[in-house]
């Protein structure tokens, strides 16, 4: 009992941490640009993809980097040259454009490898056990992924609280004209923004595509529940964030963990089930079963509870 | 600072608008320090004041845009401090915006019509045709004629020129029948002869109403009001018929200067 | 809101339309008349998701949702029908719409009290909640085979069984017609109206002593009955419905459909439907690359034609009175070969990278634009890329022509306006 317990709190954490990695890229973006990219969960495939490919190019530490590098490359040429075409037209439109976007590089990725997963198995260099618990070993990657977005998190806060770049980015948010009048390059700003942010998913890739199955249907199961995180701790916190994430990550391994169903309760406690078979068959769900719905039903609570989420900053 | 009360009257009017105390905060920085008013019903009111003295800010607290840190608020002796702002509009309080706040993709006659439509109890009816209801017609012709628009009825609000959109602007205000307006700066930007129209304009629409109005037109001011306050840094230095203002060494030395208003 | 569609002509118009659709050449058989009944669904699907982003700005990413409780409402009203209610099958998508509607309320309860960005969150995280759900209740949602039913089982309504194609199409189109007249004349009441002021201005509404969320809540529950109506004809022509109906690839569709349709315009909205439903159906039969076309075109749209296909008519309508449409016109000619090459170097490209990813079994051989090619040899990659360079600096050459033209005729139309 303990040993799941035990596991499921490490396997649940790193889970939420890789909602971290992609969630606080995709804060960056909205919080200093205003623009909800729905094409955040693609390039974070992206990287999964490109750092496989490099990886077996060049070995796996240096598509650590480069293949990070890359998706910050797209991401300056998306806002270069896509979205800075649109932001005068408006956030529906800013919104609109990155949902075309994330179908058009998920065709892509199928363009150039294929629509089957690809196997994506950690490499060598990292293939050890970290140490062991209760006779388990704990592999070596996942603690290299807690670092890195331990690392992402100090960048991120750094980058908000103390450096005049992110000043001026915030500043250039809601004041972009007078921004602009002091001297600041707005237009080059933004794609900065956007380099980092997709930089940020494109390393959040690298590592998460050895904890995923890397195949062309990954932006589109990871990324609704990245967008309820950032609704649930609040749009454009980052500490929110973090909070949702590990929340998410951690109750949804446990119920994975958990092969009971309500019905089990009822029979537990000495009650007779309810006639009606639908009635039946909802309490019946194991709680495993039902684990996919985790982050949705959080969602409704929170709106229920605290529409503007755990520690939100921003209105729409 | 002196109670804003206006020499005795021989019998005391109802008061349209009181603010009591209010004050209003942004995090640690108050803006608003305790300003207290009380506006009988019927006065044109101006409030006059330097630039970041918190004039927009006492609007939109009446109007309920935003709530006071603390204070009371009351239209009509009723409390309104804190309520939303379409709570506050169904109570009899329209407002003007400084910055042009219209409906750009409706038309003229429809932006007007959209002032109407609660006030003559409509509600959330989604049963009867709009085009039909004949009393919101004809009050939305009407207001339309007064801000002189009728000729652009329908044109899309968005491509009219400034001037216009600022009349269209007045005209959702006062299209309601609201015993109380606000108008916020309603001749900004405006050239010499369409201020002389928005003043006559708003001299005959608020006829039998209470206007409070935030201008920095002096010529508009003085034309145009019965008492005048001066706000400065969230604060009422003075509040006086006009020609007291006028005279009022403080108001010259802080606002008006010395060279003629 | 167009003033001319608001005259009885119009509607008598496309009553007509539909009427005689079915027998237009091309579109008698029945796989015709089926893409027709597509088409018809999608648009009152299209109509409704029309009300709730262009005329209220509420942009939804799980619309499908009630477009698929109401599928589902619909097709076990039809099963207990084949068990012997005597409903006739006219009236079954009316369950669909019913229920629609009462879960716009429930879920709209909860979702309108935002609007902008989290309201489209929010209708994210309620769609997928939904569409995870039907795979745990099979009752409902029938499992992974979903839930089905037979049309012709039923009383038999004025005669018909509706066993045939034709009848259905019919059917939906009457529907069809019905829902385009409601939600028309739902605009027009004050709630309607309000609807506008909201989508353009939800702050100048609370002065005007309305709240917001209140119009974004009844528009909302509203445009929900209306997908579940679309949801139960859809229930009817497939006589199965599965949990691809509440998923967000559905959505996401009636999203692509209005918006590149026109999201200001009433017409848009079935414009957009018939065009997309056209494309899924036929384009997926040559292409395997189709969906990377439909997200380009888009996108594309999103950025330069922000009034989508009925916007970009309407401003070639008004071009016609212009005395520049002759150059506007010459500019076309001019530019559609070099656009021709440019979009077939550039598809050449796309399909053979396809062909070598997702088909390697096909073999390395293919014929495309009548062209046999090798796609294992470098040629026919070097040949589109060429093709594909050359047409697209020909194209920046001649843009300036074109913009050129259209500001000829911005000016004349502005100088009548």
């Amino acid at each position: 009992m303990r040993e799941i317990v035990v596991f499921s709190l490490l396997n649940g954490a790193v889970y939420g941490l890789l909602l971290f990695m992609l969630s606080s890229g995709l804060t960056l973006i909205f919080s200093m640009m205003g623009v909800l990219n729905f094409a955040h969960a693609s390039v974070f495939m992206l990287g999964a993809y490109l750092s496989w490919q490099i990886s077996r190019w060049i070995g796996f530490w240096p598509a650590l980097v480069v293949a990070p590098l890359l998706c910050g490359l797209v991401g300056a040429a998306i806002e270069r040259y896509g979205l800075a075409r649109v932001h005068r037209l408006g956030h529906v439109a800013e919104i609109l454009f990155t949902f075309g976007l994330a179908y058009v590089i998920g065709e892509l990725v199928i363009m150039a490898w294929g629509r089957n997963p690809i196997e994506n198995r950690v490499p060598a260099s990292i293939d050890f056990a970290a140490f062991r618990i209760y006779g388990t070993s704990y592999p070596f990657y996942k603690v290299l992924m807690t670092m890195i977005s331990v690392g992402m998190f100090a960048f991120l806060w750094l980058a908000f609280k103390r450096t005049r770049v992110g000043l001026v980015i915030q500043a250039a948010l809601t004041h972009p004209r007078m921004v602009s009048a002091l001297g600041h390059d707005v237009p080059r700003l933004f794609v900065l923004v956007f380099a980092i942010g997709s930089a940020l998913a494109g390393l959040a890739g690298v590592i998460g595509g050895f904890a995923l199955l890397t195949e062309p249907n990954m932006a589109a199961a990871l990324g609704p529940i990245v967008f309820v995180v950032i609704v649930v701790g609040g749009l454009g916190s980052i500490p929110g964030a973090f909070i949702a994430s590990m929340l998410i990550g951690v109750v949804q391994t446990f119920a994975v963990a958990v092969d009971y169903s309500l019905a089990d309760l009822l029979r537990a406690l000495g009650m007779g089930l309810p006639p009606g078979s639908a009635l039946r068959e909802m309490l019946a769900i194991k709680l495993s079963q039902a684990a996919p719905l985790i982050p949705y039903l959080l969602l409704v609570l929170m709106l229920i509870v605290r529409p503007r989420g755990l520690m939100g900053t921003r209105d729409t | 600072m002196p109670s804003a009360l206006a020499a005795p009257r021989p019998e005391p009017a109802p008061v349209a608008l009181e603010l009591s105390g209010v004050h209003k905060s942004f995090g640690a920085t108050p803006i608003i320090r305790g300003v207290s008013l009380a506006i009988p019903r019927g006065e044109r009111h101006a409030i006059i004041g330097p630039n970041g003295a918190g004039k927009s800010t006492l609007f939109n607290l009446v109007s309920g845009r935003i709530a006071p840190t603390r204070g009371s608020i009351r239209l009509e002796g009723a409390e309104i401090a804190g309520e939303a702002p379409y709570r506050i509009a169904r109570r009899g309080l329209s407002r003007s915006f400084q910055v042009t706040n219209i409906f750009p993709r409706l038309t003229v006659y429809e932006n007007v019509r959209c002032g109407v439509l609660w006030p003559l109890g409509c509600g959330y009816d989604f049963l009867r045709r709009c085009d039909r209801l004949r009393d919101v017609a004809e009050r939305a012709e009407r207001v339309l004629g007064q801000i002189r628009l009728a000729d652009r009825r329908d044109t899309l609000a968005g491509v009219l020129t400034y001037a216009e959109q600022r009349a269209l602007e007045i005209g959702i205000a006062i299209a309601g029948d609201a015993r109380v307006i606000l108008l916020d700066e309603p001749t900004a930007g405006m050239s010499r002869h369409e201020t002389e129209n928005a003043v006559e304009l708003i001299r005959s629409v608020t006829e039998g109403r209470t206007l409070v109005m935030v201008e920095h037109d002096m010529g508009v001011v003085f034309g145009l009001a019965d008492r005048i306050s001066v706000l400065v840094y969230g604060e009422i230095v003075a509040s006086d018929a006009p020609a007291r203002i006028r005279e009022n060494e403080a108001v010259r030395a802080a606002y008006l200067g010395d060279a003629d208003a | 809101m167009t003033k001319g569609a608001t005259r009885p002509a119009w509607w008598v118009g496309a009553a007509a339309l539909l009427a005689v659709l079915p027998w237009v050449p091309g579109l008698q058989s029945d796989f015709g008349r089926s893409l027709l009944s597509q088409m018809g669904i999608a648009a009152v699907f299209a109509l409704s998701y029309n009300l709730l982003l262009g005329q209220t700005g509420l942009l939804s990413f799980g619309h499908a949702v009630y477009f698929g409780l109401g599928g589902y409402a619909a097709i076990h009203l039809l099963r207990a029908v084949n068990g012997g209610w005597p409903i006739p099958v006219p009236l079954v998508p009316l369950a669909g719409a019913a229920a629609g509607l009462g879960f716009g309320i429930v879920f709209g309860a909860l979702t309108t009290r935002r609007g902008g960005t989290i309201f489209a969150l929010i209708t994210l995280g309620v769609g997928e909640l939904v569409r995870a759900a039907s795979l745990m209740l099979p009752s409902f949602f029938g499992g992974e085979e979903g839930v089905t039913a037979s049309r012709t089982e039923a009383p038999r309504w004025l005669g018909l069984d509706f066993g045939s194609q034709l009848q259905v199409y019919y059917l939906i189109a009457a529907w069809l017609f019905v829902a385009a007249i409601l939600i028309h004349a739902f605009m027009r009441t004050p709630v309607g109206r309000l609807c506008n002021a909201v989508r353009d201005n939800p702050e100048r509404v609370e002065f005007v002593g309305y709240d917001p969320r209140r119009v974004r809540f009844i528009a909302f529950s509203v445009a929900a009955a209306f997908a579940g109506l679309a949801g139960g004809l859809h229930a009817i022509n497939y006589e199965i419905v599965t949990g691809e109906a509440v998923g967000a690839t559905r959505s996401g569709a009636v999203l692509l459909m209005v918006y590149i349709g026109g999201v200001h315009h009433f017409v848009g909205a079935v414009l957009g439907a018939a065009a997309i439903t056209w494309l899924q159906v036929s384009l997926s039969d040559y292409t395997s690359a189709w969906l990377l076309y439909l997200g380009l075109i888009f996108m594309g749209m999103v950025a330069f034609v922000p009034g989508g296909l009925a916007g970009l008519a309407m401003i070639h309508l008004s071009a016609l009175r212009t005395r520049a449409v002759a150059a506007i016109a010459r500019s076309y000619l001019l530019a559609l070969p070099f656009a021709l090459a440019t979009l077939a170097g550039a598809a050449t490209l796309i399909e053979i990278a396809y062909r070598r990813s997702t088909q390697p079994e096909a073999g390395a051989l293919m014929t495309l634009f009548w062209i046999p090619m090798d796609t294992a040899k470098p040629w026919p990659w070097i040949g589109a890329a060429g093709v594909l360079a050359l047409g697209a600096a020909a194209l920046a050459r001649i843009r300036p022509r074109v913009a050129a033209a259209w500001e000829r005729a911005a000016e004349e139309i502005h100088a009548h306006a």
